[in-house]
């Protein structure tokens, strides 16, 4: 436990680069490349993805101290619920029975 | 309040059973926001494209001044990271620094929302002019409200280290207000993903 809670600063750099590479290449993929709209959603969407766990595992700590496993069993589930907000509700008001 | 020490073999935040217990009461908070946020995303997700007489996303977005904004809420969250990494070493005033040096990120990231906002305005998007116009700035506006509240939250806290040195009581709260801080930049990552880079497919 004790190489996990004392943070070394190694692990921020890594993700702090992770992320700005992440950011340019979504701009990059969403600017200049030639995919296909549904892949570059693919592909920035994942990369989102990506950053997001970066911050929740390497800056905010979640999976550490006694607590963890319910730090991150609630975490885990309120993503799954937000994703179903998200999701659920674009797709209600917009599958088959137009609101305009 | 009174804080007991516990234990002493994991970091200061979590040594008094109260720090440890508001750590976990914060990260059930963060579900509540993350929920929040999904809200605000899900009300964009519909409505974007809602755009009435105003003008659409890619007619106001400035993707360069979009992507400075997100360096540096990012760099702020980097530097955020080692406010804990100098408090675990038992660094106050490293610690402090970095708080400084992560709102002054901050403020940056704020001002430019600011221009950002007084733009959409100038260009004929205000939060009244559609649908389009209301999610967007109800989302960016609740984000940057969080930034700001994050601000003078801080600050505060810079103070409180300064005056109280790193106790079980002080630690577990700038350990919580790291976790605010970082979770703001990864809503932010959502927010530059789906609505601008989004918006611009």
């Amino acid at each position: 436990m004790s190489s996990k809670t004392h943070a070394s600063g190694v692990g921020n750099i890594v993700g702090y680069v992770l992320g700005l590479i992440l950011t340019f290449a979504a701009v990059w993929i969403v600017l200049e490349s030639s995919l296909a709209t549904s892949m570059k959603w693919t592909i920035i969407s994942i990369f989102a993805i990506i950053q997001a766990g970066l911050q929740l595992f390497m800056f905010m700590h979640m999976s550490e101290g006694e607590d963890r496993d319910a730090k991150v069993v609630h975490t885990v589930y309120a993503i799954f619920m937000g994703i179903i907000v998200v999701f659920g509700s674009i797709w209600v008001m917009t599958a088959g029975h137009p609101i305009g | 309040m009174e804080s007991k020490i516990t234990n002493y073999s994991v970091p200061t935040e979590y040594q008094s059973e109260l720090g440890k217990m508001n750590i976990l009461g914060f990260w059930i908070f963060i579900a509540a926001e993350i929920i929040l946020f999904a809200t605000l995303f899900a009300l964009y997700g519909v409505y974007h494209d809602r755009i009435g007489d105003g003008p659409a996303g890619p007619e106001v977005f400035v993707i360069k001044d979009v992507v400075i904004q997100t360096v540096l809420l990012l760099t702020s969250s980097f530097t955020c990271g080692y406010v804990i990494t100098s408090m675990r070493r038992g660094n106050v005033k490293g610690a402090i620094v970095w708080i400084a040096i992560t709102l002054l990120f901050g403020l940056g990231f704020l001002v430019m929302e600011i221009n950002e906002f007084i733009h959409y305005v100038n260009a004929g998007l205000a939060i009244q002019t559609s649908a389009f116009g209301s999610s967007l700035l109800t989302l960016l506006g609740t984000h940057g409200a969080h930034v700001t509240f994050g601000l003078f939250w801080g600050i505060i806290l810079a103070i409180q280290l300064a005056q109280r040195g790193i106790t079980a009581f002080t630690a577990s709260k700038v350990h919580i207000w790291s976790i605010y801080w970082h979770f703001l930049d990864v809503v932010w990552i959502f927010v530059f993903t789906f609505v601008y880079l989004g918006g611009l497919m």
